[in-house]
């Protein structure tokens, strides 16, 4: 039969491919498949963003040093707090966590590559294109998008020549992470090596697999909410033009319809991360991993039905505050099983604090605050007083900051020897903890202060009762930022050399990426390993030899 | 359960993606160019969409000819599968969205403008006195000035059959194609690529007598802008449909498909489907009520 010869030939040509490793030259990370090289861009990337959004970062903190205006205009600062956002959000975090997923997610269930090789290379390659058009918007007459990273109406529109190239941007981004989350989807449902039962899974790819459905159902929304923007300024539409029978606030319902699944799309992933490094330092298999998995889904689900609390003083009917209070003070549910899950996987443990397990301690704890100052926000009588306030600022950054960036630090640490082949310095990495984890304290934690006294968020001038804290934070800002320079001489020290690297690693590292060599062979599990459930630890499946 | 992975087909080295991505800065960034006023926007987006055009026909054409090769294994097609699913139900919430306004203006917005409900009485008659929040609506300011509607019965109708009866018809080719009846299949498919034009030659007769009778346009309002943006997305849908059964088909004609595998044939078909859920939603709540 012809399709038995063809099958043979097709398996020919692999098994041609089968020892070889990269292709020579630059071109190779332009053209490859290969689910290694599109995480490493996804992670180089996602690094180079962080540091121009963190140079944003810093320039609002040194205008806010001390009250008056001195360095940036307020023009030019509102560009600078709304790019911050786009490029951190966008650009940083969302890329890493996809990075993670790209290097990770098949050497989790044995798969060979990810289900989609090609348009892995496309979700990628979008990206800086992407970020391109945004970036090109500050050399533009009228400068860089100023009206926030929500881009609320009829604000966003007043904004000169950066309106469509901030739209377009928009939706390269949700093309590329469609994509991506597509494949992740695909690869985790059907890529599996056989025995590797859903409920096998490590629970970095549950958290995955459930942030993957979480894009393919938001980011849709975002575009059909930018496309009306489009519209509106361009071709004369009405969406958010009340003159017409339209309204502003509904741009903020379809905005954060989407804007609030993409909250826990950039924390998902993160649990993911955790849940992988607390048991391995804790020596001891993950407490509760069936509840895990489902505190992540009733997380995800819920967070469709929580958006308005984004709007709670907008002006909305009261049946319509008290849903979303009710919804969102929910949330805390299935978020305090896993808080507990990571505690209970601790207690008793034979714990060791590496780096990787700083950070993930760290990130238990300073996440937590950001919980906590959620449900805060959650109340809506209270929201009224703290709404768009610097209180709102640091919610937001302990969750994202002191979460999904500490996680996606721990991860880089967790995995950076088996990506590499070499032991990262541990001296320099515990330096890098110990400075991160205190300057972000610094910086973040008295704009609790600043925002229960009512300062407001993106200004560039503020009263003079605010001066202190303001500088307190702007030099935690400093420290901070300076701090992940460290990460990077670090992370480059260890690619270029260092101590090498054990297959396992870590002494308590159970799952398939540490049966493999480090650092990781270009091409894995060509043949599927075979998985046998290990009864006493659920979710950390062995490798049957 | 999946089986194997030997012989899962992992392709090396790729040029479409970095093609496409070329493709797709250089027509939105010139669209962009253009919305600004860019005299030399409409060259950029030509070449765009230009390589566009080659990187699709080139990557699909590549993909086509693997799979006539025998390349794609059984965990494969269930890849490409999968795939399709997840993009079509992408495709939904983006449809949602639009609905979502639809729906907002109809029972929240336009109400409150009028100065119903809590919300409304605080704000609709200071703001727009003397206005009733009625659907149709083009605003309290009536922005684009009085117009007409489309009413359901009529081409609406029509085209709502048509669509239909062309869900009909490829299914007909598929029942065709799983008995290896090669003539039956491709006749099915042209009858179907042929109503999708004819729906789209109606829509585009409908558009031109709103414009030019009716006063609707895009500009009408929040009536005129759902009404323009479902249909006309739709309508998008609808070209991107009978393209790909257009290619079907001819692919059917030089022999591609077995009864057994014939996976972008059923993936062209789902897509079709996909546009005559979301016509008969916008039949019933754009048109209809």
């Amino acid at each position: 039969m012809s399709a038995n010869q063809a099958h043979a030939h097709a398996a020919d040509s692999i098994a041609e491919h089968d020892h070889h490793g990269p292709p020579p030259g630059l071109l190779r990370w332009v053209f490859t498949t290969n689910h290694k090289d599109i995480g490493t861009l996804y992670l180089w990337f996602a690094l180079i963003m962080f540091f121009v959004g963190g140079a944003l970062a810093l320039g609002i903190r040194a205008e806010l040093f001390k009250p008056g205006l001195q360095l940036l205009d307020p023009h030019l600062f509102n560009q600078f707090t709304t790019m911050h956002a786009l490029i951190m959000i966008f650009g940083a975090v969302m890329p890493a966590f996809v990075g993670f997923a790209n290097w990770l997610v098949p050497m989790m269930i044995g798969a060979p590559d990810m289900a989609l090789p090609r348009m892995n290379n496309w979700s990628f390659w979008i990206l800086p294109f992407a970020f391109t058009l945004l970036l090109a918007t500050f050399f533009m007459p009228g400068g860089a998008p100023a009206g926030g990273w929500t881009m609320y109406p009829p604000l966003v529109l007043q904004g000169g020549s950066n309106v469509a190239f901030l739209i377009f941007a928009v939706h390269m981004m949700g093309i590329s992470s469609i994509m991506g989350a597509i494949n992740v989807i695909v690869t985790i449902l059907n890529m599996r090596a056989p025995g590797m039962t859903l409920l096998r899974m490590p629970l970095f790819v549950w958290s995955w697999l459930i942030t993957a459905f979480l894009l393919i159902a938001a980011m849709p929304v975002l575009a059909g909410a930018v496309t009306m923007l489009l519209t509106d300024k361009f071709f004369g539409t009405s969406f958010f033009n009340a003159a017409g029978g339209g309204d502003p606030v509904m741009f903020q319902h379809i905005f954060w319809f989407f804007g609030h699944p993409e909250v826990y799309i950039m924390i998902l992933p993160a649990f993911g991360i955790i849940s992988q490094i607390i048991p391995t330092f804790s020596r001891k298999p993950l407490f509760g991993y069936e509840s895990m998995v489902y505190a992540t889904a009733s997380i995800a689900f819920i967070s469709f039905i929580v958006w308005a609390h984004h709007m709670f003083t907008v002006g909305m009917p009261l049946t319509g505050e008290l849903f979303f209070m009710y919804t969102t003070m929910l949330i805390a549910v299935p978020t305090g099983v896993k808080v507990f899950n990571w505690m209970a996987t601790m207690w008793r443990g034979s714990m060791t604090f590496e780096t990787p397990m700083l950070w993930a301690i760290a990130f238990v704890v300073l996440f937590t605050i950001g919980g906590f100052s959620g449900l805060m926000l959650a109340i809506t009588p209270v929201d009224f007083q703290y709404h768009d306030t610097y209180f709102v600022v640091a919610h937001f950054h302990y969750v994202l900051v002191t979460g999904a960036v500490f996680a996606i630090i721990a991860g880089a640490y967790y995995w950076l020897p088996k990506w590499t082949g070499h032991n990262y310095d541990e001296t320099l990495g515990k330096w890098h903890f110990w400075l991160s984890t205190i300057s972000v304290n610094v910086l973040f934690f008295p704009q609790h202060f600043l925002g229960l006294a009512g300062m407001p968020r993106r200004i560039p001038d503020y009263a003079l009762q605010f001066a202190d804290w303001n500088m307190v934070s702007s030099v935690g800002a400093f420290v901070f930022g300076f701090s992940q320079l460290l990460f990077v001489y670090i992370v480059v020290q260890t690619i270029r050399g260092g101590k090498k690297a054990t297959d396992q690693v870590w002494e308590g590292a159970e799952g398939l990426e540490w049966t493999l060599a480090s650092p990781a062979p270009y091409h894995t599990f060509e043949q599927p390993p075979s998985i046998k459930e290990d009864s006493a630890h659920p979710g950390t499946p062995l490798p049957a030899h | 359960m999946s089986a194997t992975h030997p012989g899962y087909y992992i392709p090396h080295d790729t040029r479409w993606p970095i093609m496409g991505s070329i493709g797709l800065f250089a027509l939105l960034g010139g669209f962009a160019m253009l919305l600004n006023g860019s005299s030399s926007a409409p060259v950029v987006m030509i070449i765009g969409t230009l390589i566009l055009v080659v990187m699709i026909i080139g990557w699909f054409g590549t993909v086509i000819k693997e799979s006539e090769s025998g390349f794609y294994n059984d965990q494969v097609d269930i890849s490409f599968r999968h795939g399709m699913i997840w993009f079509i139900f992408s495709e939904v919430l983006f449809f949602a969205a639009f609905f979502g306004a639809l729906f907002y203006a109809r029972i929240y917005s336009v109400p409150w403008l009028g100065g119903e409900g809590s919300v409304g009485a605080t704000t609709g008659p200071l703001l727009w006195p003397g206005f009733e929040g009625i659907w149709p609506t083009n605003g309290p300011a009536e922005i684009g000035g009085a117009f007409g509607t489309i009413p359901a019965v009529g081409i609406p109708l029509l085209n709502t059959i048509i669509l239909i009866t062309s869900g009909a018809t490829v299914t007909l080719a598929h029942w065709a194609l799983k008995k290896n009846q090669r003539k039956p299949l491709c006749w099915w498919l042209l009858a179907t690529v042929l109503l999708g034009l004819v729906f789209l030659y109606f829509q585009g007769v409908e558009f031109a007598h709103a414009y030019n009778d009716l006063n609707l346009t895009l500009e009408s309002g929040i009536y005129g802008s759902t009404f323009f943006m479902l249909t006309g997305f739709h309508g998008l849908h609808v070209t991107i449909g009978a393209i790909m059964l257009l290619v079907m088909l001819l692919r059917a004609m030089r022999g591609h498909f077995t009864p057994e595998r014939h996976f972008a044939f059923e993936a062209a078909a789902w897509y079709w489907h996909f546009v005559d859920v979301v016509w008969i939603g916008l039949f019933i709540f754009v048109y209809w009520f």
